[in-house]
């Protein structure tokens, strides 16, 4: 819904080999200026040392511009930071190893750019180059199109066993597919949720509905299934008929659409960081379900599919920031621990069986987590 | 309404130029105690101030607009809201005139009561504030539906038939999670003050006023204000770290107010009363503080559509540029996103509506998870809600990029009289 992260209209950098990392926070000294204007692409200087370079691009004309280090060819791009508009500036990080390069800026987004020559010092370094990892991106990010796929082929699966039982009345074979079922959802709820059509009709909660706006989905059907106690009436065998068919229609829909995604690795920091906020704002507090109190399911689903996004980069963050790969392995290894002390046979405690102090301490676990996965994506970019 | 826009702003907005201090009343006080607390606080109320202390500059309670709408956003608040416990009519009355008295009292830099006091009394005034200057306090007055109809839809105090049209519950926005013990209230009194302890004594010395007329139901405090309303102000920032208010209506864009925050005299057939005032919109907005500082500097100017050093709109410029929302960046996408909040909000996405905001910064310690309990208290001030607030809030509830670190714990909607004129009180017209 609406609190969620949309992970595929995040503007994602077009693929690693491309990418800059842009940020407003003054790095530390040694920074180069560009300054852009209509007719001129002012470096403040012409080298520097092998290592990471910081250009910072300030716009000085009227049109949207852009700023490139392109490679000694000329054509491979090193390093670039897009729509810079008037009287902003952005930052340009990159490792660029000892050669010769362009500088390049393109006020208005068109032409090949006003270039300069460029030339990279060797400071004796071991310098990598930025976009040199073109085999470990394509890895991570098929891996991760393969969990999607499987995922929702299972999720499908389930969820027509359970639309069936439902409709059928078998309410306690419903229930207790309910949860298991789920999980396969809240592992890829990232990217589910992108479908911006999809995850309302599938995943709203009551609280989240526009003026309006028909309730359908998963917690309609759990409410019927785990009805309050007082002031309820339950569907007719005709509405949930209509609700399960419905259901089942719009997961096949998430189905076909997932057969074709293709995803970035920033996609895949940000989700595997977005599924982490889910547990954090929804999960740990207990209001995702609040009719059958099985956030524990959803929390260890969303758990589950951040640690398959971090495994997939794995190879890339171990070469960028072997330090921060430590750190979030560890701390998945801690949170899991937290969360196993409360299963129940394939299950989970109730979040209503949860102390005070259980609840506190998962969350505790949960920002231990979240506090270095939220660096995942700049590392991996780097 | 002619010249409720001069009467809007700071210099003619009136005061009485007294400029005495709680301070120089410490020293008299004592004095008084020590001649059997004869005349006590009523002495030396019109006394100037003593040279060598700054000329604190009070606003006046009296005026053709209450206070502390277009008065420039003070540093602190107090807002509270009560509810009325007499179902006697005259005991209201009596209540809004005592209000009234008090506020311009307290406004002034004095005490909430010039009564004397005796010895084996308890001092009428709490005293927290003595030593105090005036520090900018404004206190502002208004009326929530249920002063007019209960629940069961009866006319509480003979008003039923003035009740302003729009005056109604606000209804549930998507994402709300809403509170009863943060939400409505027959009255409220908003207290902005650049001192909390003022701002606090302020609203003490209200409650204790109202003591079995009325019981408090509800307060808020809040620090740092997240919106400027004149424009010598610098614009503050919110707790997302971002700066808050730049496009906010201020005082000195006195036909946008009357056009955008005035009650107009043709509004209201059935509540003529209201014209001048305003209603007031009070909305508790929690901020998840740990996601969004987890959360890429990309991402969080995407959400609130512009930078976050300077405050300009991402379509470039300085702060006070305006937003270019056609403008396309790399791939024909706008450089503004289209759910950003700033588009949303924008008078271009809300049939040119704009608003007063008047909010304040809150924390209110942590909670069990061990989160911080922070947010936004929006307050705004509106001509009209079913026009200037209902439909904009549907619209960021549904579509603002910002709702994924936003919760909402609070709701109200306050009618605000038009300001008293002196020896009268807040609200005379609607009891007369």
């Amino acid at each position: 819904m609406n609190r969620r992260l949309n992970l595929l209209t995040v503007p994602a950098v077009l693929a690693l080999a491309v990418s800059g990392c842009t940020s407003n926070s003054p790095s530390a000294g040694g920074d180069l200026t560009v300054t852009s204007t209509a007719d001129k692409c002012a470096v403040s200087a012409s080298s520097a040392p092998s290592g990471t370079l910081v250009f910072k691009v300030t716009n000085k004309g009227n049109e949207i511009t852009e700023f490139y280090l392109l490679a000694q060819d000329g054509l491979r791009i090193v390093g670039e930071v897009e729509n810079i508009t008037p009287n902003l500036t952005r930052d340009l990080v990159v490792q660029a190893p000892a050669g010769q390069y362009f500088t390049s800026c393109k006020p208005g987004m068109v032409g090949s750019g006003i270039r300069s020559a460029f030339t990279v010092t060797d400071s004796g370094k071991k310098v990598e180059a930025s976009g040199d990892d073109k085999k470990l991106v394509a890895t991570a990010t098929t891996l991760y199109a393969g969990y999607v796929k499987d995922q929702t082929d299972q999720l499908l699966t389930k969820t027509n066993q359970f639309a069936a039982l439902y409709k059928a009345g078998k309410f306690d074979q419903a229930r207790a597919l309910y949860a298991p079922a789920r999980l396969h959802w809240e592992r890829i709820e990232t990217v589910a949720e992108s479908f911006g059509d999809l995850d309302p009709s599938m995943d709203a909660r009551e609280a989240d509905l526009e003026p309006g706006q028909v309730w359908t989905g998963w917690h309609k059907i759990e409410k019927d299934l785990w009805p309050p106690k007082t002031g309820y009436k339950p569907l007719t065998a005709a509405e949930r008929t209509k609700l399960a068919d419905k259901l089942v229609t719009d997961t096949k829909t998430l189905h076909t659409r997932t057969r074709t995604l293709t995803y970035t690795v920033d996609q895949i920091a940000n989700g595997s960081k977005g599924l982490l906020d889910e547990v954090a704002t929804g999960k740990v507090t207990g209001e995702e379900e609040a009719w059958s109190h099985t956030d524990l399911w959803d929390f260890q689903g969303n758990v589950d599919g951040a640690r398959v996004g971090f495994d997939n980069l794995r190879p890339i963050l171990s070469k960028k920031d072997p330090a921060l790969e430590t750190s979030i392995a560890t701390k998945f290894t801690a949170l899991q621990k937290v969360l196993d002390k409360h299963k129940v046979g394939d299950g989970f405690k109730l979040y209503t069986q949860l102390s005070k102090g259980e609840i506190k301490e998962l969350s505790d676990a949960v920002n231990a987590l979240s506090e270095p996965l939220s660096k995942l994506t700049a590392a991996v970019l780097k | 309404m002619s010249t409720s826009e001069n009467a809007a702003s700071e210099e003619t907005q009136g005061t009485t130029g007294s400029g005495v201090t709680r301070r120089r009343m410490v020293g008299l006080a004592g004095a008084g105690a020590a001649l059997g607390a004869a005349g006590f606080a009523s002495g030396f109320a019109t006394r100037a101030a003593t040279a060598g202390e700054p000329a604190a500059k009070p606003y006046d309670f009296f005026g053709e607009h209450q206070s502390g709408i277009v008065t420039p956003a003070q540093d602190r608040l107090h807002f509270a809201a009560f509810d009325v416990t007499t179902s006697d009519r005259q005991e209201l009355v009596t209540l809004l005139r005592a209000w009234s008295l008090a506020a311009e009292r307290m406004m002034q830099g004095l005490s909430a009561s010039d009564e004397e006091t005796s010895y084996d009394a308890p001092p009428a005034d709490t005293g927290e504030a003595q030593g105090l200057p005036a520090s900018s306090l404004t206190i502002t007055i208004g009326f929530g539906p249920t002063l007019f109809r209960d629940a069961s839809g009866k006319d509480r105090f003979g008003i039923a038939d003035k009740t302003p049209k729009a005056l109604r519950t606000l209804p549930h926005f998507p994402g709300d999670k809403l509170d009863v013990h943060r939400s409505g209230g027959d009255l409220c009194v908003q207290a902005c003050a650049d001192d909390p302890q003022v701002a606090v004594h302020a609203i003490r010395n209200l409650a204790r006023i109202g003591f079995g007329t009325v019981s408090l139901r509800w307060s808020q405090l809040g620090f740092g204000r997240t919106s400027s309303t004149s424009k010598s102000q610098e614009t503050p920032r919110n707790l997302f770290g971002f700066k808050d208010g730049t496009a906010n209506v201020k005082a000195e864009d006195t036909a946008v107010l009357k056009e955008h925050v005035w009650v107009g005299d043709g509004d209201d057939a059935g509540a003529r009363w209201l014209a001048g005032g305003s209603y007031l919109v009070a909305r508790r907005i929690n901020m998840h503080i740990e996601t969004w500082d987890r959360t890429s500097l990309r991402e969080q100017e995407r959400d609130i559509g512009r930078d976050r050093s300077q405050g300009a709109p991402l379509s470039g410029g300085t702060e006070f540029s305006q937003p270019d929302f056609a403008l396309k960046g790399r791939g024909g996408e706008p450089v503004i996103n289209a759910r950003s909040h700033v588009r949303l909000a924008h008078p271009s996405a809300n049939n040119g509506v704009q608003m007063l905001r008047r909010g304040y910064n809150f924390t209110d310690g942590s909670d069990q998870l061990g989160r911080i309990d922070a947010g936004l208290f929006f307050i705004a001030f509106v001509r009209n809600p079913d026009t200037h607030f209902i439909p904009m809030q549907n619209q960021l509830a549904k579509n603002d990029l910002l709702m994924e670190y936003l919760q909402h714990t609070g709701s109200a909607l306050f009618a605000v009289p038009p300001g008293a004129s002196r020896g009268s009180y807040v609200g005379a017209g609607l009891f007369s």
